[in-house]
């Protein structure tokens, strides 16, 4: 899995580099909370909206306690309809999978509609290694396939890029001539896609949905590239991760409604295709569907009680828009295609913890995710298993400045706190060292400067740390209580 | 349980004992004067939640585990803290869940938990405790208190009760400071991002006080503020409700 580039704990380098660059701060607050502020109005305009998430909840809960049946009733409606069905266990899988398509179709280039699933399984780079070009048509796609970034979020893959930033990128790139107009640059983007989509072979796209009864897949969006990539192709093929089942085809009003108004404040999207097996006779369409359902790690969270909940998650986005951290430290930080709150629970899951420790800890536990995910997804509580897990179960990662591991600090901590005199003790212990340290202020209370150790240190880096004060309430009790 | 006179034993969490113990004070002279009765018992140290918070599971349970058995006694205990009051009331039965035997103490005292400003104006029905502070005042939502309590009305009609104060809603009212615990100290440069934006918009809204009910977020508010020299203060909403200005 080394591939992948998840090195968590490069996390804090990533973050301080965004943090440090106010082009991209900007960025990233003005447009979550734009996206921010289009769902709250769009929701509030919904009566229910509180049944519909407790509805979308149930049913997730339900597939997900029965994916093996509810994935086999898919897979059986898929070929009842004409569609090919491949199971892929891993990302190598999938890529082998789809390279063999697109060499049975005899072709060396494929459109692509947004897919983070085709991401998670660099899909791309696979593409690419077999001579195979592979062309991103969703606008914010073919704007990080152009600078040779990953999608900095779920929804918005190039919510980093300013207007700015874009027309340099076509300039650069597309040798366009220089606009800033949001038409314009979509008018360029649309002619350069236009041709390509009018020779390409095969077409590939996720999928938002996959309905187990009728083997549909369904896909939403404003563009309607994905619509292009789904039909104009003489092959299409769904990458779909396991978790994207759904029961029922009048499941999918409950779930329709809920992404298109968390994801962007829309009722539902300018597009959404329900694409049900290849044409028909007489019907236009791509002769040959194919659809990978892709495991890569997932039936390992469905394996955990617990972290089976992360599963629910139908990548609307809207925890990332909401989440402050998110919006300080941005999508890349979190070294891998899924950012955010959930990133930071799902990406433990398909890459291992190892591997993505310090990601549950990337948050305040604030708690704003959990308010607007449509699923109720309990995001900070699972964080908090998640940490437990990381503790026991991975190696601590050393700091810089440590005298003590945090697991040794850990243990020596609960041993002073379950003996109130050490706790006393320690106390004063403290107020006496702290006189030595760089202080400043003076009226009443003094303010150290500068702590020593990890992770004191880390306090005293933007802030500064009070003194404890000379006495503390257990003594002032004994006046209160005489 | 006894109307008239309620026992109350006080959580004085470790931060506020150490740090902030005028808080305490103002909460046991509050308490007394809505005709509490209010007992301290100094055998307490810490609720545990730096350990939960961190993952150290073990850790926190030996803490916790001692809580279990200090507050047998009273009809209520009352913490001046949102996130102590959710470390007993909704992470205690999680930490203890594995082990029935104690379940039971757990849900006998979580039941009878509060936060400070959720018992004066649920349980004791009071609202005006007569202090006065002409000043133009923001109230921040600790973000435990307001999402995992569901506390957000309490603070703000105590507030609103003090006379010639003035209640200004912050921009991001429902947006965290940045604290959280140890990832204050995991991600410092985040955190402190997070304060500066909170504080910005105490400046926007022309705040002079800033009030909370947590010592974390207040010490985290206050250490910024205090480096930077920011003209606002920060206030803990007991020792505002002591204030006669």
């Amino acid at each position: 899995m080394s591939e992948t580039g998840v090195h968590s704990s490069a996390i804090h380098e990533r973050a301080q580099k965004a943090m440090g660059d106010a082009h991209l701060q900007e960025a990233y607050r003005s447009s979550t909370l734009r996206l921010y502020s289009h769902r709250m109005g769009a929701i509030g305009q919904v009566p229910g909206f509180e049944p519909l998430r407790e509805r979308a909840r149930e049913l997730k809960r339900e597939v997900m306690n029965h994916l093996d049946y509810y994935l086999a009733q898919f897979a059986d409606s898929v070929e009842r309809e004409g569609g090919k069905v491949h199971w892929a266990r891993t990302a190598e899988d999938a890529c082998a999978i789809v390279k063999e398509i697109v060499r049975n179709a005899g072709a060396n280039e494929v459109v692509k509609g947004k897919s983070m699933v085709g991401e998670e399984i660099e899909l791309n780079h696979a593409l690419e290694a077999a001579g195979i070009d592979a062309i991103e048509t969703d606008l914010g796609e073919m704007i990080v396939q152009l600078s040779g970034e990953r999608p900095a979020h779920i929804v918005a893959p190039a919510i980093h890029k300013t207007r700015h930033d874009v027309s340099d990128l076509f300039v650069e790139k597309l040798h366009s001539t220089r606009t800033e107009d949001p038409e314009q640059l979509t008018a360029i983007a649309r002619k350069t896609l236009r041709e390509i989509f009018a020779r390409a072979e095969v077409g590939m796209s996720g999928a938002n949905f996959a309905v187990a009864e009728t083997g549909s897949v369904v896909t939403i969006e404003n563009e309607g590239n994905i619509r292009l990539c789904t039909t104009a192709p003489r092959v299409h093929v769904a990458l779909v991760g396991i978790e994207k089942i759904i029961p029922r085809f009048s499941d999918l009003g409950v779930f329709l409604r809920l992404l298109g108004r968390s994801a962007t404040g829309q009722k539902l999207t300018s597009y959404t295709s329900i694409l049900t097996g290849p044409r028909r006779p007489g019907e236009d369409g791509p002769d040959e569907m194919h659809v990978v359902l892709i495991d890569n790690g997932r039936t390992g969270a469905l394996a955990d009680e617990k972290m089976r909940e992360a599963l629910y998650c139908i990548r609307c986005g809207a925890c990332l828009n909401t989440c402050p951290v998110y919006r300080k430290i941005g999508g890349h930080a979190y070294g891998w295609v899924y950012s955010g709150p959930i990133g930071a629970l799902i990406t433990p899951q398909f890459v291992g913890l190892n591997q993505a420790r310090e990601l549950p800890f990337a948050s305040s536990l604030c708690g704003a995710c959990r308010e607007v995910c449509p699923v109720k997804i309990n995001i900070p509580d699972l964080l908090l298993h998640l940490r437990g897990e990381a503790q026991e179960r991975t190696p601590a990662t050393p700091h810089a400045g440590e005298v003590v591991s945090e697991r040794k600090g850990m243990r020596l901590w609960a041993w002073a706190m379950k003996r109130p005199w050490v706790f006393s003790l320690g106390g004063a212990a403290v107020r006496l060292g702290i006189r030595w340290l760089p202080s400043s202020g003076g009226q009443g209370s003094k303010w150290i400067t500068r702590l020593p150790f990890y992770p004191f240190s880390n306090w005293t880096k933007g802030r500064d740390f009070p003194e404890p004060d000379p006495v503390p309430f257990r003594e002032r009790w004994k006046k209160l209580s005489s | 349980m006894a109307n008239n006179s309620p026992k109350v034993a006080l959580f004085i969490t470790c931060l506020g004992d150490q740090f902030y113990p005028q808080v305490g004070e103002s909460v046991v002279r509050i308490l007394r004067r809505v005709g509490a009765t209010v007992t301290f018992n100094p055998q307490q140290t810490c609720c545990g939640q730096p350990a939960f918070n961190t993952g150290y599971r073990e850790e926190a349970r030996e803490v916790a585990a001692r809580n279990l058995d200090l507050f047998d006694d009273a009809d209520y205990i009352v913490a001046p803290s949102g996130s102590c009051s959710t470390m007993f009331r909704v992470f205690y039965p999680e930490l203890f869940a594995e082990k029935p035997e104690l379940l039971q103490k757990v849900e006998r005292l979580r039941q009878r938990f509060y936060e400070f400003s959720e018992f004066l104006v649920k349980v004791m029905k009071t609202e005006d405790l007569g202090a006065s502070f002409p000043h133009r005042v923001a109230y921040h939502d600790s973000c435990h208190l307001l999402r995992e309590l569901g506390i957000e009305t309490e603070p703000r009609k105590l507030i609103k009760a003090v006379k010639r104060l003035e209640l200004v809603e912050l921009q991001d009212n429902k947006v965290c400071c940045g604290f959280g615990g140890t990832f204050a100290v995991k991600f410092p440069d985040v955190s402190v991002a997070m304060a500066r934006d909170k504080l910005r918009a105490a400046a926007d809204a022309g705040a002079e006080f800033l009030v909370a009910n947590d010592a974390g977020c207040l010490m985290h508010l206050a250490g910024y503020i205090h480096r930077e020299k920011l003209p606002v203060q920060t206030l803990h909403l007991a020792e505002l409700l002591e204030k006669h200005e």
